[in-house]
């Protein structure tokens, strides 16, 4: 009883402190509103309108022929015709194009022969997307027959995109900026709560006041997982309301999925706040977490391309396993009965991220 | 209150080390139940160090502590229900306001809720805080804010109250103030430590340990202090004290000799007989009219004769050894 009137004190201290610190409180809202637009209309993965030049020495039915195919996949937009190879290089060296097209004068025999590649692809590949989209212009048949045999080799594989046919990467973004959202501020918010008071002077009376380790700890955690609920019900509103992501699965999953994962990442600021000396330190130390979790959770890189070792490191990351959760639950509409091992890896993040944080506390100055 | 026995705190040997400086060194303490015991030292002689270990918030290296019958290393959580403690630094949240502060301690005690708002206007009151309960305690003054934190420690009513340094920031009218505060404490029965560098302040102590360089060099009552010091202090007054000052400056018996506005206070070892007949002579010798006259040593001479001079002593042995 008296336990949990000193987690209440604790708590009521760190929101009325919440409340006064407007710096914080506008981070609240700001952080997740501001990344959910940036985020949300600059990634874009499917990649169109790529800025591209062209030498045509054929100047052939065919060679035109496929310059309008190339136009027509929206990919590329061709901007200028130039007349050498060496021009292409230059604009390419500039940065002023991201792709040349060189079709030599023999283009309309090389095609027939077969015997050499017909054109050149020139392709600033500095930017792994466009050499992906470069790939892609390549697989565009030349042949003067291409009108009808074409058509039938297309429809031997058939790709079906399941839960976003309209390929837009918002859907996509928008589940997984939760979990980058709700790592960079929760890990940050708990990260700098101990320090603080150590850097303040108020850590020695609060050590000599009955308040034991736990009840400090719970204290400073509970306040802010309802901060994180209410990012999160920003972060979903906004995407469904801007970027029409809809909630596939149940709300309430959701919920769940988000309170594990809130919880886990408070306990690991909190592990931060027990070893960093300054607030500057425990700031560095919430950017080294953050960082391999954007990288390697699969928020931006899918996770099975990656080798095995950071395979093995996304595997201990939270966000790792929230990310699958929350695709999961909001975009295929999945169960969480049916991920639970990504529950329970949460969950024993959070108990031992908490456990090492207890321990390393100490209510002495030795 | 008064249920703990004679002496609020005992401790024996009481050590502490940081790496290979030795911060407190075999400190013995008798501090007697429901007094004002005063630590009296200048910056570092461990004071700190001593009262962080009699509320268990550092562990003695060696030697041991009895805090109101605890052991303040073993039993430092039950400790802490019962004593307040008060930090050199404020420690209390700036940006929380004065009633914020006090409700934020009186939760955290697990004061009932009745009890806890009777107590805070009380103490609201006696530390003359009301009309203030609403200001953020950073915007408080340096006086306003020590009485800010003696409501925080006495809130819960410990029966020992450890104060570390609380008037160093506090201009002299607060301090007495501050001082009234205390005695009315005391005379409800609550034991006070507390640890200054002003000597007017360790005077009105009804007993005073004297700390230098993490040694308890002299303890007592200031009155038993004076008595027992090796010293007798010999007054002069003389029209030209610079003159004075002059001619005894070689008087090899007077081992301190301290100028006070046109007063001498010169310090001659108790085993040399006729003090003040010697201070006379030098000075009748140089020619100047004086008044000479052995008085009772004040709490400087006290403290110039236990540290100062023993530093002298202490000196003399290391040359002897090396």
């Amino acid at each position: 009883m008296k336990s949990l009137v000193r987690i209440f004190a604790i708590m009521h201290k760190e929101l009325l402190q919440l409340s006064r610190d407007r710096l914080t409180f506008g981070m609240i809202i700001g952080i997740p509103l501001i990344q959910l637009l940036l985020f949300g209309y600059a990634i874009n993965t499917d990649v169109r309108n790529l800025s591209a030049a062209y030498v045509d020495e054929a100047d052939s039915h065919l060679s035109r022929q496929l310059l309008a195919d190339m136009s027509a996949t929206q990919v590329v937009v061709l901007r200028q015709r130039l007349a050498s190879a060496e021009e292409l290089t230059q604009l390419l060296d500039s940065g002023a194009i991201s792709v040349g097209i060189a079709i030599p004068d023999d283009f309309d025999r090389r095609v027939i022969a077969r015997d050499r590649p017909a054109l050149q692809l020139l392709v600033d590949g500095t930017d792994p997307i466009i050499l992906g989209v470069a790939e892609q212009l390549a697989s565009i048949p030349v042949r003067f027959d291409s009108q009808t045999e074409l058509r039938e080799r297309q429809r031997m594989i058939e790709v079906r995109n399941f839960y976003n046919p309209e390929r837009r990467s918002a859907v996509n973004i928008v589940p997984s900026l939760v979990g980058v959202v709700l790592t960079m501020t929760m890990v940050l918010f708990t990260g700098v709560a101990i320090v603080r008071e150590r850097e303040r002077g108020n850590l020695e009376l609060l050590i000599n006041t009955p308040v034991r380790t736990v009840e400090l700890m719970l204290g400073k955690i509970v306040p802010y997982i309802v901060i994180g609920l209410i990012q999160l019900v920003i972060i979903l509103a906004v995407g469904r309301t801007i970027f029409s992501v809809p909630i596939m699965g149940s709300e309430w999953q959701v919920l769940i999925a988000s309170l594990v994962f809130i919880s886990a990442n408070l306990s690991m600021g909190l592990l931060i706040s027990t070893v960093a000396a300054t607030q500057f330190q425990a700031m560095q130390m919430t950017f080294f977490f953050f960082l391999p979790s954007i990288l390697l959770s699969g928020f931006m890189f899918p996770f099975e391309g990656m080798p095995e070792i950071a395979q093995g490191i996304a595997e201990v990351l939270p966000l790792t396993h929230f990310n699958r959760l929350i695709r999961g639950i909001i975009l295929r509409g999945a169960d969480v009965s049916m991920m639970m091992q990504e529950l329970a890896a949460l969950a024993i993040f959070t108990a031992v991220a908490l456990t090492l944080a207890v321990l390393r506390f100490s209510k002495r100055l030795d | 209150m008064k249920d703990s026995g004679e002496f609020a705190i005992q401790a024996r040997g009481l050590t502490r080390r940081f790496g290979a400086l030795v911060a407190v060194n075999e400190v013995d303490l008798d501090v007697p139940s429901g007094k004002i015991y005063g630590f009296l030292g200048p910056n570092g002689s461990g004071k700190s160090t001593t009262i962080r270990m009699l509320c268990g918030l550092l562990t003695p290296s060696s030697g041991q502590a009895n805090v109101l019958g605890l052991d303040a290393g073993r039993d430092s959580e039950a400790l802490k229900q019962r004593i307040g403690y008060m930090t050199q630094r404020f420690s209390l949240y700036e940006d929380l306001s004065v009633r914020e502060n006090l409700q934020f301690i009186g939760e955290v005690y697990a004061i009932p809720r009745r009890k806890r708002r009777r107590r805070m206007d009380e103490l609201l009151g006696r530390f003359n805080l009301k009309g203030r309960e609403r200001q953020r305690a950073g915007t408080l003054s340096g006086g306003q804010k020590q009485r800010l934190a003696l409501a925080a420690a006495t809130m819960h009513r410990p029966h020992l109250l450890l104060l570390d340094e609380p008037t160093s920031a506090v201009d002299p009218s607060n301090r007495r103030d501050f001082w009234e505060a205390l005695f009315e404490l005391a005379e409800q029965g609550t034991t006070i430590l507390v640890s200054t560098h002003y000597m007017d302040e360790a005077v009105r102590c009804h007993n005073l340990a004297i700390l230098d360089r993490g040694v308890k060099v002299a303890d007592g009552s200031p009155r038993s202090l004076g008595e027992n010091i090796d010293t007798h202090v010999i007054e002069v007054r003389a029209p030209d004290a610079d003159a004075a000052h002059l001619a005894l400056h070689g008087v090899p018996e007077i081992v301190s000799l301290t100028r006070l506005g046109s007063k001498l206070r010169a310090q001659i070892p108790k085993r040399v007989p006729e003090p003040s007949a010697i201070v006379a002579l030098a000075l009748r010798r140089a020619g100047i009219a004086a008044e000479v006259d052995q008085v009772f040593p004040d709490i400087e001479d006290i403290f110039v004769a236990v540290t100062e001079l023993r530093e002298g002593q202490s000196e003399g042995q290391g040359a002897a050894g090396s």
